[in-house]
């Protein structure tokens, strides 16, 4: 069965078996992701201070962020500089329908991804024409523009019409949170509940049919088009999807902020987004993760110890330098060969330094 | 039956198909011709990425150019590519998958079909490896089984014996030869290895800049002065 064989050589004809419906390891992976999600919605808020509860709130929202761009980066292969301004528009419409109406927060999460969906979506029309540096320069200028609107359009804030703006107001109410998650820990738990939520819908996506046309168009569009796949309409389902969840997203940091300001949602992130989205890895959704804690808890971290963290611009530039000359998948890729070597590495200095135990190579 | 009839492509100035009319009857036919003679701009023709400036075809009575692109892929035009296109980072059944997911068949005999396709070009072993880690010789074997998965009516395979070795080219002659017979496709056969298109092709055409200089039976067509002279670039002796 192992032994491989040139393809002209006659073979014991066994019927070819074909692939098994779940993995091997599938459960043992899964298993070890629950509980992983467990503690981290358990153990997390007990052993941190509110200021690092609040950090990973941001982890997890933005970690849905980078997923959605990922899967147009990574799966798809369509740059987008344009999703921190997707992201301003799902906080937009959540605030805006927090305050409007009484509808629960779930359903909410629901009507600004779905809204999001549409508008973005809007976003990757260019998409179809034009791929790369120009497709990178239109979204920009979108997001630009959005960014624009979002400024005179103010976010809203307690009041009525169309806008909820109202800039005569003393008390600002706060955005509302969902009856189950007043406090912050609680609202950790709550954004990471939806996080896991996005991901699931994603990783669905990537393994089925829309996943591997994705694959297809990523790697040759006429060749997708020879197998039959209509790019036009999975490029367009790529944009939706990733729009939904950055939707979601944006609706999830409306109410983690509880006041939303246009002054925080800068053209320039949809870049620095771009980044750690290639530093954590564009090809895994777990590249994802990596992103959102590179972008909410490194600077955290670095406010903590009195660093301005703005300097984590100069970093992440190096940083991208590095993936893409030398770690192309990302650091979720990267980084257990990294430990796998080290580990050999140490292996090896153990065996040197105790030649009696081991019977020389 | 593919009728070809005037069919003129231009590229600028450049004129890479010239009127070609020919008729390509059943089973598998070769298209031969020197580097530059319009081979594959026909079959970007066929498969919807070139808009010719006129001329039609018609595939088994329907209008091929009517078609948007890829619905020709679902209708059962199939092709391959001088370059690699298997999806490496899916399985080989993955990749032949693929097709029959975008195609009008019914999934459930997608299993069948696409384990059936595998079977024919001698990828059983490997059904389940990506892409990325076979041979150049596996890749192009699973290019051919994405071409030929399901119910094809017209399989393109262009330059698929390029920098393969002897024994694989062998190996993909036979498969080559399976095809009419296994799935009841028409085949059309672009290669430079004449020895592969004189023993899978009954019939073949010849393009020289964008003309067909010469069509019919195989060993008669590659003793055609024409042909010869076309690939030895000897000027144009009108006779």
């Amino acid at each position: 069965m192992a032994t491989a064989q040139l393809p002209g050589e006659a073979k014991p004809k066994t019927p070819p078996s074909a692939p098994p419906r779940i993995e091997r390891g599938f459960y043992t992976r899964a298993a070890i992701i629950a509980v992983g999600v467990l503690l981290v919605i358990f153990l997390l808020p007990q052993v941190l201070s509110l200021y690092y509860v609040d950090a990973m709130t941001q982890v997890a929202i933005y970690a849905v962020v980078a997923l959605g761009l990922g899967v147009l980066v990574g799966r798809v292969g369509l740059i987008s500089l344009g999703q921190a301004a997707v992201l301003a528009i799902g906080a937009w419409v959540a605030a805006r329908l927090l305050f409007g109406t009484s509808l629960p927060y779930e359903v909410v999460l629901l009507a600004s991804g779905v809204i999001t969906m549409l508008l973005g979506t809007l976003v990757g029309l260019p998409a179809l024409r034009m791929r790369g540096l120009y497709l990178a320069l239109i979204t920009l200028m979108l997001a630009g523009a959005i960014t624009v609107v979002l400024a005179s359009l103010n976010f809203p804030n307690g009041g009525h019409g169309f806008s909820g703006y109202n800039g005569a107001l003393l008390h600002i109410p706060p955005i509302r949170r969902p009856g189950i998650a007043q406090t912050d820990p609680a609202y950790f738990r709550y954004s990471v509940v939806v996080a896991v939520i996005m991901f699931l819908i994603v990783l669905i996506h990537v393994r089925t049919k829309p996943g591997r046309a994705w694959a297809a168009i990523r790697q040759s569009e006429p060749a997708a088009l020879a197998a039959g796949i209509n790019t036009t309409f999975y490029k367009l389902w790529a944009f939706a999807l990733a729009s939904f969840v950055t939707g979601v997203a944006g609706g999830v940091l409306a109410g983690a902020v509880r006041y939303l300001y246009s002054i925080d949602f800068q053209t320039q992130d949809s870049i620095t987004l771009l980044a750690v989205v290639l530093m954590g890895g564009a090809y895994s959704i777990w590249g994802a993760i990596v992103a959102g804690l590179l972008l909410q808890l490194l600077p955290a971290i670095l406010n903590d110890l009195g660093v301005n963290p703005d300097w984590l611009v100069i970093l992440f530039g190096i940083g991208v330098l590095q993936v893409l000359t030398t770690a192309p998948t990302g650091i979720v890729d990267q980084m257990p060969k990294d430990i796998a070597r080290l580990a050999r590495f140490i292996g090896g200095l153990g065996r040197r330094s105790s030649p009696a135990k081991e019977p020389a190579q | 039956m593919i009728e070809v009839s005037g069919l003129t492509v231009r590229f600028g100035g450049v004129t890479s198909l010239d009127g070609m009319s020919v008729t390509f009857e059943s089973g598998t036919c070769g298209l031969i011709g020197p580097n530059g003679a319009g081979k594959t701009t026909f079959f970007n023709v066929l498969s919807g990425f070139v808009r010719p400036a006129s001329g039609g075809v018609k595939a088994f009575g329907e209008d091929l150019l009517a078609m948007a692109n890829f619905r020709r892929a679902r209708w059962g035009v199939r092709r391959t590519f001088q370059t690699e296109q298997a999806i490496e980072n899916l399985t080989v059944y993955e990749n032949v998958a693929m097709i029959h997911e975008h195609s009008k068949l019914s999934s459930s005999t997608r299993q069948d079909d696409v384990l059936g396709a595998i079977a024919i070009v001698g990828l059983d072993d490997v059904a389940n490896t990506k892409v990325a880690t076979l041979g150049a010789g596996q890749r192009r074997l699973a290019e051919v089984a994405r071409a030929i998965v399901g119910k094809p009516k017209l399989v393109l395979l262009d330059e698929p014996a390029a920098g393969l070795p002897e024994t694989e080219t062998a190996h993909l002659g036979e498969v080559i030869r399976g095809i009419p017979e296994h799935t009841g496709a028409m085949t059309i056969l672009v290669d430079h290895d004449m020895s592969l298109v004189s023993s899978c092709c009954q019939n073949t055409a010849v393009l020289d800049f964008g003309r067909m200089i010469a069509s019919g039976p195989t060993s008669e067509v590659l003793r055609n002065e024409q042909v010869v002279q076309a690939y030895l670039g000897v000027a144009e002796a009108k006779g």
